[in-house]
C-alpha cells in the first residue's frame, strides 16, 4: 500500500490532501465522530504516507484514549508502540504515530508562564482565585488553547503532520473566532481604562457611574479583585497578543486545511453547512468534507424494497413455502420474515433520508467522502485503523 | 422518595451534543401541557432550534403560546440581566446605558458564574414565582451544565456583600430542593454518552445539590427477535432457505429483468443482521449506564424514531413514549 510502489495519490483524495498539508483540522457538531475521525486518519497517514503524525485529541473515549496509551494523560506526547501496532496487524509502519490530549489547565498555565515578565507575576496570576475560574471554566478559553496548543505543537517541528480534534461546541465556528477574541478581550478599550496606565485609576473610578453600578451589584471587593486579575493578566498583553496573531496566521497558513465531519442527520448536517460557509467566508482552507457512520446503501435498493414489503405484507404465505419447513415452526418463520420485512422498511426510511442530505451535500467541498457507519465500537488501533481504510476510499 | 418528574416545577435537562436534549425537552414540555398543567419551555442557547419541534417561528426571550397552555423562549443573558436590574434592583433608566452593556459583557467574560447565574437565575425566578407550573429547560450540554448549576454557590463566594450576594440564597434554595427542582439527563446507548453521563452523574452529586430527577435514553432501537426467533432468522439466512425465501418473493422473476432477487433478499436479512447486531452492540452500553447509576434514578427509554424528519409529529411521538414510560 505504501505510496512508494505507487506513482501517487489519486489526485482529489483525501490521501492525497493528508500527503500534502501540515495540519488537518477535524471540525464538526458534537456527537458526529470527530476525535474517531481524526485519530483514524491520523492513524493511517502514519502508516502508508510515513513521516512523524500527531493526533491531537481533546476528549477522546476513555478506551480509545487508553489504546494509544494516552492514560498517563497531561499534555505531552506519546508515541504509539510498534507493539500496539503490531497487535492491529501493522508490523512495517512507515511512520511513527504520536497522540496527545489537550489539558486545559495545564495548557494556560504554561502560557502564562511564557507571557508572565517575571516568575513572580506568574506565581501570582496562577495563585489567582479569577485566574483559577477563567483557565478552567471559561468556555471559549477551551477553544483558544486548543489552538494556541496546535501552533506550539507545529512550531516544535517535530511532525510532518498533526491532525487536530476540536472542542465540542454547540457552535463549532466558535474556536476560530477564539484567538480575534482572546487579543480583543486583552487590547479592549474597556480593559486599558479600568487597568491603565497606574494602579490608581481603580480608586479613581470610584467617581464614575459605571464603577457606582458595579459596586452596587457586585460589591467593591469583588470588583477590586477582578481589577488586580487584569493588572497583572495586562503584563502578558504583548506577547498574548502577538502569539494569538501568529495562531491566526497559522489557521490561515496555505499548509493547514480544515475537514468538516458531519453525520447524515438533519442538525449535524444544518450546523456542517453553517460551518462550510462560514470557513468559505473567512477564506480558510476547506480539505474535506466527510460523512461518517452512513447507512449501506442496500437499504435504498427498490428491489430489496420490494422483497421487504412482500415479506412484511404477505409473510404467511412465503413461511409456507416447503423449503422453509426445516427454519422452524411455520409461525416462526411467519414472525421473523415479517419482522425482517418491516425492519428493512424503517431503516429504509433513515437511508432515503440520508441519500437525500448527501445529495445536498455533494458539492460542498473538492472531496467528499462517505464512511459506513460500522456496526460496533471503534476502541483500538484496529478499529481506527479500519475506519481509516474507509476515509482512504481504499 | 422520588418526587414524579411532571411534578416539580423546574426541570433542567442536560446531554451530550447530539444525544436529542432539545427533543425531549421539547416532549417533555409538551407532555406535561397536555396534562393540563401550564409549561414553560426555554431554550438556554440563544442558537438553539427549539422552535424547529414546534414548527414555530423563532423564539424570543418574551414567551409566546405555541401550544395550547405551553409556551416557549430563548434565553438572553444580557435581557435577562436588564429585566433582573428593573425587577430586583429597580434601575431601570441605567439599563439602558449604553457603557453598561459593554461593561457587562467585560465582566461577564471575566468573572466566572456571572452569565450562567443570570440563566439559571432567570429558570429559578420563574420557578418561584409560578407563573407556570412547570418549567422545562433546555440547558447547557453536559460539558456545561456543571458551571451553570454551581454558578449561584460560586458567585455567593466571589461576591461577599451587595444586592447579588442576596440573590444567591434563594437561587440555591430553589435549585436544592427536589420537590421543585429536577435535572435530567439525556443520552443514548452508544459509548461516547453513556461515558459521559455516568460522569456527569458523578459530578452532579459530588459538585451540586440538584437532584438527578431522570435519565432519558433516546432513540433506543427494537429487540427484533426472541431468542428463539433469532435460531429461525439464522437458519433462513443459509444459502438454500434464502434463495427459497427469494423465490417466493419474486416468483417467475429473471435475472434478466432487472434486479436479482438473491441479492436483494440478502438485503434484506442483512438489514436484519445490521439492526440485531447494531442493537446488541448499545445494549452493553445500556447495562453499563444502568449499573452505574443509583437504582433509585428512572431510566426512561425512547425508541429509535424512524421518521422522514422532524418537526412537531416526531415531538408528540417522543411525547407518547416518556408518557408510557412515566407510566401515564
Amino acid at each position: 500500500l505504501s505510496p512508494a510502489r505507487r506513482p501517487s495519490a489519486r489526485a482529489g483524495s483525501f490521501e492525497q490532501l493528508l500527503a500534502a498539508k501540515e495540519i488537518v483540522i477535524c471540525c464538526g457538531a458534537g456527537g458526529v465522530g470527530k476525535t474517531t475521525v481524526a485519530a483514524a486518519a491520523a492513524a493511517m497517514a502514519s502508516l502508508s504516507l510515513g513521516g512523524s503524525v500527531l493526533v491531537l485529541t481533546i476528549d477522546p473515549a476513555r478506551r480509545l484514549a487508553d489504546a494509544l496509551g494516552l492514560e498517563a494523560l497531561g499534555n505531552n506526547e506519546t508515541r504509539v508502540s510498534a507493539e500496539v501496532l503490531k497487535r492491529a496487524g501493522v508490523d512495517h509502519p512507515r511512520g511513527q504515530l504520536w497522540a496527545a490530549m489537550l489539558d486545559t489547565k495545564q495548557s494556560w498555565d504554561d502560557l502564562v508562564r511564557r507571557h508572565a515578565p517575571d516568575a513572580r507575576t506568574a506565581a501570582r496570576i496562577l495563585e489567582n482565585p479569577l485566574y483559577q475560574n477563567v483557565s478552567g471554566r471559561f468556555v471559549q478559553s477551551h477553544e483558544y488553547i486548543a489552538m494556541e496548543r496546535l501552533y506550539e505543537l507545529h512550531q516544535s517541528g517535530r511532525y510532518d503532520l498533526i491532525v487536530v480534534d476540536t472542542p465540542p461546541t454547540r457552535n463549532a465556528i466558535d474556536f476560530l473566532a477564539a484567538p480575534d477574541r482572546m487579543a480583543d478581550f486583552f487590547s479592549s478599550r474597556l480593559l486599558r481604562w479600568i487597568t491603565g496606565p497606574g494602579r490608581s485609576r481603580v480608586v479613581n473610578l470610584a467617581t464614575r457611574p459605571f464603577y457606582q453600578v458595579a459596586d452596587r451589584l457586585l460589591g467593591s471587593q469583588f470588583l477590586g479583585d477582578i481589577a488586580e486579575f487584569f493588572l497583572l493578566f495586562q503584563t502578558m498583553y504583548p506577547g498574548f497578543i502577538e502569539r494569538a496573531t501568529a495562531v491566526k496566521r497559522l489557521l490561515h497558513d496555505r499548509r493547514t486545511t480544515f475537514v468538516v465531519v458531519t453525520t447524515l442527520e438533519a442538525a449535524p448536517v444544518r450546523e456542517a453547512e453553517f460551518f462550510l460557509a462560514a470557513l468559505a467566508d473567512q477564506k480558510f482552507h476547506i480539505g474535506a468534507l466527510i460523512l461518517n457512520k452512513v447507512l449501506p446503501a442496500y437499504l435504498i435498493d427498490p428491489e430489496a424494497a420490494r422483497v421487504a414489503e412482500h415479506l412484511a405484507s404477505a409473510a404467511a404465505e412465503v413461511a409456507a413455502v416447503p423449503d422453509l419447513a426445516g427454519a422452524g415452526t411455520p409461525a416462526g418463520v411467519e414472525r421473523v420474515l415479517k419482522e425482517v420485512g418491516e425492519s428493512f422498511a424503517n431503516f429504509e426510511v433513515v437511508a432515503k433520508r440520508e441519500a437525500e442530505l448527501r445529495t445536498e451535500l455533494a458539492t460542498a467541498a473538492d472531496v467528499v467522502v462517505s464512511v459506513p457507519s460500522f456496526e460496533t465500537d471503534i476502541f483500538d488501533v484496529s478499529g481506527l485503523l479500519r475506519l481509516g481504510r474507509a476515509i482512504w476510499g481504499a | 422518595m422520588n418526587v414524579p418528574l411532571l411534578d416539580r416545577r423546574l426541570l433542567l435537562v442536560t446531554g451530550k451534543g447530539g444525544t436529542g436534549k432539545t427533543s425531549v425537552t421539547a416532549a417533555l414540555a409538551l407532555l406535561a401541557s397536555q396534562r393540563d398543567k401550564r409549561v414553560l419551555a426555554c431554550e438556554v442557547d440563544a442558537k438553539g432550534n427549539l422552535a424547529d419541534f414546534y414548527e414555530t417561528s423563532r423564539l424570543g426571550f418574551g414567551p409566546r403560546q405555541v401550544q395550547p397552555g405551553l409556551f416557549a423562549m430563548s434565553m438572553s443573558t444580557e435581557e435577562s440581566l436588564q429585566e433582573y436590574l428593573r425587577l430586583q434592583l429597580h434601575l431601570p433608566a441605567i439599563a439602558r446605558i449604553g457603557p453598561l452593556a459593554r461593561a457587562f459583557d467585560f465582566v461577564a467574560t471575566a468573572a466566572p458564574g456571572v452569565r450562567e447565574i443570570l440563566t439559571v437565575g432567570k429558570l429559578a425566578y420563574e420557578a418561584r414565582e409560578r407563573h407556570y407550573e412547570l418549567v422545562v429547560a433546555d440547558s447547557s450540554a453536559s460539558g456545561h451544565v456543571i458551571g451553570q448549576l454551581v454558578a449561584p454557590r460560586a458567585i455567593d463566594e466571589l461576591v461577599k456583600v451587595g444586592p447579588i450576594h442576596d440573590q444567591t440564597g434563594w437561587m440555591l434554595d430553589v435549585l436544592g430542593d427536589p420537590a421543585i427542582t429536577g435535572l435530567v439527563i439525556v443520552t443514548t446507548p452508544e459509548e461516547m454518552p453513556v461515558n459521559e453521563t455516568i460522569e456527569l452523574v458523578a459530578r452532579v452529586r459530588n459538585e451540586t445539590d440538584v437532584d438527578l430527577a431522570a435519565i432519558v435514553v433516546n432513540r433506543v432501537l427494537p429487540e427484533l427477535f426472541s431468542r428463539a426467533d433469532e435460531d429461525v432468522f439464522e437458519r433462513l439466512r443459509e444459502p438454500a432457505m434464502a434463495a427459497a425465501v427469494a423465490g417466493a418473493c419474486a416468483p417467475g422473476q429473471r435475472e434478466t429483468d432487472g434486479g436479482d432477487p438473491l441479492d436483494a433478499t440478502a438485503s434484506v436479512f442483512e438489514a436484519a443482521r445490521l439492526a440485531v447486531t447494531l442493537r446488541r452492540t448499545r445494549a452493553g452500553h445500556l447495562d453499563r449506564l444502568r449499573q452505574a447509576v443509583p437504582p433509585e434514578v428512572p431510566l426512561l427509554f425512547v425508541p429509535y424514531l424512524f421518521t422522514r424528519g422532524h418537526g412537531l409529529r416526531t415531538t408528540a411521538q417522543t411525547a407518547e413514549a416518556l408518557s408510557a414510560e412515566l407510566g401515564y
